[in-house]
């Protein structure tokens, strides 16, 4: 009786190791081998793993649910982690597609740059961030160079910039925050630093329930997220607005990046090619407050420059 | 008579930090449980979340928690167990005991975010497991098993000198002694203090969002065949628990009923927690009596 | 009859072996177990040293820049790695929840085996239970709608900061420090109190004249626990205490502690990149502080044997 038990507790723990073994060939597997199995076309099967940007996520969950319903065989993980750890692990051929907010060469630098080389950039979808404020500022539009004298510190209260007399609250992101990169590339132009009594949060959610609560609060926030809470500003009198992104004239925007390590196979190219098509772009990637890729009039390069299509 | 007044004094000081508590607890617990009961549902508890309508539920989550606690105590058992009766039974008190002691008490005080970061560079990338349950299992373990190693320890030594003489003086080998002696009078505290330890592993989120990952894959429950991709009971797929959940939609949440469902699950998760210590209390007591009572009738 | 007789030996030492056998295995078994505590710890160790050394070894950051530099500036054109406002923050935070948790976990540990020792414990010892199994994503719930609007209501600033950090560790390290306060109380030899009764003191000249000194290291070890846990905690502090990579000049401004800039900055920055292993070191830092923990501890500890 008693033996029997050990020899329990003897098989639980070789089936653990063996359970992480396997873990770790089909880890290894995933990446590099998954290719279709059926070269027909038609019909695809196999696993796709993707991971990265927590912003990006939802979207790519909901279109890679509709395309596991299309293509029976295929089944897709979606991933969170950050946009850091999804081009790591792209990169590392960990995941077939890495997700991120901004582009692979701002991140991968120095000794990785060939590393950033090797990926294949697909822009999926557009997002464009807009300045906001706590509703009692009494400001609705600000200036570039308004907006850089407040996150520099030049400006203290919402009076200098024509608003009410009240003390502003900074609601920044961290450093590392790829709606930070934008918000600073593309409607300061300039990069900042951190201002003493600033408050950063990395959630879009947190950001803006502080902006909402806090007097004098100012922030930035994806157009996905913003409702009554908070206050829309301008920017140099432009609205952010879908229409005027897409046209070009609302500059502060940036690409949803999906990379793959080379050029994709034939599942994860049909993959990618389906989140393009109208049907997604138009509903989903709509539905989800971002600002479809293919509707874009501009398109813009890594280092910023905006050319028309 | 001075003397009598500051002991007066000081009674009363003691007495109303002690009752502070005690409505510090019951505040918190009343407003977990105010904030989050209106929105449980059976709807709730078993329903697949939803991205940006309301209406959504916690039912994956729930069920990952569960499971991923599951696969850590069937790894943490075995292993707690060993260890733990090594330490109580077999170590000589020495320098190597000493040491191992030590690894116990260093382990069990490690941040749980620096586990994480280590799962998420062994686990996940070294290993190649990716965000998946058994990752989020291996990175709790390791701050749940030297928890094991002292509940199983304090259990074992907890036990009367005499019951292990009498099965010396029987003739039996340690192992022996060890097994059908010590091992059912130390049963109790083990099994309490590992359902104790099973709520802390249910509530932790800082080691899981870089191991198991912050995303849940749709789950098809009527397939539960282990190895495929979309079965609930595949160890290799990543896992969002309740309690990352809770994190996640604080944050990221674009659902407009947001705060109601991360008040909700709180509630859940609170309320688990509370489930287990009363189970721990009550198997305790349970199985303490049951074997007292055999051991009387033999 | 000498057939029968070889055949009892034959028993016996079939027996024998079977026992021995049976403690081999179980011998090598528990040895095993022991032998993954110890390559779990070793690995651990390895891995966060290596990748935590890399920001001196590979970045040539200097270890005076690190330690005392104040400027954290990961992504600038002329990137700085100053982790001093990290970790001052943690300190700080953990500094002051045990001021804030150490009185009130005593007078806890003494309502529960000096005042009341009957009902104070059935009451207080559910509690202290409960309090340690609330997960700490709840903890930073409650602070961020409940402590964080009553403190912007109530003092200078927008409520997020190092008080509100403060506040919710300390809730969340009052159970360790009282169950292991009380314990210490309650494992007092009796006689030691019943003497002083007998001289006539009041219940309060024992407590403070007698029961608190005699037990003060073990009462100091809990706090010195409660402080590791104060000091690892992530989220809860994260979600609460403003981020702001700057030394905080008053209570109520908005600070960063080493755990929640690893939570920020983690997800967001690639492996190898110098912000990434920056935020490495601090994870280094924050296991080097759990190994001081542990030798207070131990010292708190031989201190009470002698």
């Amino acid at each position: 009786m008693r033996s029997k038990k050990s020899w329990i507790m003897a098989l639980a723990l070789t089936s653990v190791l063996a359970l992480s073994a396997c873990g770790n060939n089909g880890g290894n597997n995933t990446a590099g081998s998954n290719a279709p199995t059926e070269t027909s076309g038609a019909e695809l099967s196999g696993s796709i793993l993707a991971s990265g940007s927590t912003a990006l996520q939802p979207l790519v969950e909901q279109v890679a649910e509709k395309f596991m319903e299309q293509n029976n065989g295929v089944d897709i993980q979606v991933q969170g982690g950050g946009s850091g750890t999804g081009l790591t692990q792209v990169a590392e051929k960990q995941v077939d597609i890495g997700n991120s907010d901004v582009f692979a060469e701002e991140k991968l630098k120095d000794a990785d740059e060939d590393k950033a080389k090797a990926l294949v950039d697909h822009q999926v979808a557009v997002v464009a961030i807009a300045a906001v404020a706590h509703p009692d500022a009494g400001v609705d539009n600000l200036t570039k160079q308004q907006l850089v004298d407040i996150f520099t510190g030049k400006v203290t209260n919402w009076k200098e910039v024509g608003g009410a007399d009240q003390k502003i609250q900074i609601i920044n992101r961290p450093a590392s925050s790829g709606t930070r990169a934008t918000f600073e590339k593309f409607a300061l132009g300039t990069k900042t630093e951190d201002l003493k009594g600033s408050i950063q949060e990395d959630s879009s959610g947190t950001v803006k329930k502080m902006i909402g609560e806090t007097p004098g609060a100012i922030g930035y926030l994806a157009l996905s997220y913003l409702d009554d809470s908070v206050k829309t500003l301008n920017y140099d009198s432009v609205e952010p607005s879908v229409d005027n992104v897409v046209s070009g004239k609302y500059p502060v925007w940036a690409y949803e990046h999906m990379y793959t390590n080379g050029e994709p196979n034939e599942m994860v190219k049909a993959f990618l090619d389906y989140f393009l098509t109208d049907e997604v772009q138009n509903g989903d990637v709509t539905d989800l407050g971002y600002i479809p890729a293919s509707k874009m009039q501009v398109s813009r390069d890594v280092a910023g420059n905006v050319t028309n299509k | 008579m001075k003397a009598r007044a500051v002991d007066k004094i000081a009674t009363i000081v003691i007495v109303t930090l002690a009752l502070l508590i005690v409505a510090v607890l019951a505040g918190l617990l009343g407003y977990i449980l105010f904030r989050g009961m209106s929105h449980i549902s059976w709807d709730f508890l078993t329903s697949a979340p939803r991205k940006i309508r309301e209406g959504g539920g916690i039912g994956p989550q729930l069920f990952n928690s569960l499971f991923l606690l599951i696969l850590t105590l069937l790894i943490t058992v075995p292993l707690g167990l060993g260890a733990g009766i090594y330490m109580a039974e077999y170590a000589r008190p020495g320098r190597i005991t000493g040491f191992i002691r030590l690894i116990v008490e260093v382990l069990s005080s490690f941040p749980s975010i620096v586990v994480g970061l280590f799962g998420l560079l062994l686990i996940v990338n070294i290993f190649g497991l990716g965000f998946s349950l058994v990752s989020g299992a291996l990175a709790l373990t390791v701050f749940n098993l030297p928890l094991m190693v002292r509940i199983t320890e304090q259990a074992f030594r907890s036990v009367p000198a005499q019951q292990k003489e009498a099965g010396f003086a029987l003739g039996l080998s340690k192992w022996k002694i060890v097994t059908t002696v010590l091992f059912p009078v130390a049963l109790p505290a083990i099994i309490t203090g590992t359902i104790l330890s099973a709520g802390r592993v249910f509530g932790e989120a800082a080691a899981l969002m870089f191991t198991a990952g912050m995303s849940s894959p749709r789950l098809d429950f009527g397939n539960w065949n282990p190895l495929s991709p979309s079965s609930p009971l595949n160890p290799f797929r990543p896992a969002e628990t309740l309690a990352v959940h809770i994190w996640k939609i604080n944050s990221e949440g674009l659902a407009p009923d947001a705060a109601q469902i991360a008040a909700g699950a709180s509630a859940v998760l609170v309320i688990t927690v509370l489930i287990f210590n009363l189970v721990a209390r009550y198997v305790g007591r349970l199985i303490y009596r049951k074997l007292t009572a055999s051991r009387r009738m033999n | 009859m000498q057939n029968n007789e070889t055949m009892r030996v034959q028993d016996r030492k079939s027996r024998i072996e079977k026992h021995h056998i049976e403690d081999l295995i179980g011998r090598s078994y528990m040895s095993l177990c022991v032998l993954l505590l110890i390559i779990s710890i070793v690995s651990m160790v390895y891995f966060v040293t290596s990748k935590g050394i890399s920001t001196f070894a590979i970045d040539k950051v200097s270890l005076a820049d690190f330690f005392f530099g104040t400027k954290w500036s990961p992504e600038g054109d002329n990137p700085t790695f100053g982790a001093l406002p990290f970790i001052a923050g943690s300190f700080i935070t953990t500094l002051l929840a045990a001021l804030i948790a150490s009185p009130l976990s005593i007078c806890a540990a003494l309502f529960m085996t000096e005042i009341v020792p009957g009902w104070g414990k059935k009451l207080l010892q559910p509690v202290i239970e409960l309090l340690s199994g609330i997960p700490s994503v709840v903890y930073g719930f409650v602070g961020l709608s409940v402590i964080v609007p009553f403190l912007r209501n109530v003092f200078p600033g927008q409520g997020i900061g190092v008080a509100a950090g403060a506040l919710v560790l300390s809730v969340m390290i009052l159970p360790t420090i009282t169950s292991v306060a009380a314990d210490a109380l309650s494992a007092l030899p009796r006689n030691l109190k019943e003497s002083s009764f007998a001289l006539g003191a009041t219940r309060w000249q024992t407590i403070s004249r007698v029961i608190l000194p005699t037990t003060l290291p073990a009462i100091l070890t809990g706090v010195v626990l409660g402080m590791a846990r104060a000091f690892g905690e992530a989220l809860a502090v994260q979600m609460v205490i403003g981020n702001a990579p700057f030394i905080p000049k008053s209570l109520f401004e908005s600070a960063s502690t080493l755990t929640s800039v690893i939570t920020l900055g983690m997800g967001n920055t690639t492996m190898r990149s110098p912000h990434n292993n920056a935020l490495w070191s601090m994870a280094l830092v924050l296991m080097l502080m759990t190994f001081l923990f542990v030798f207070i501890v131990r010292l708190l500890e031989k201190r009470r044997s002698i």
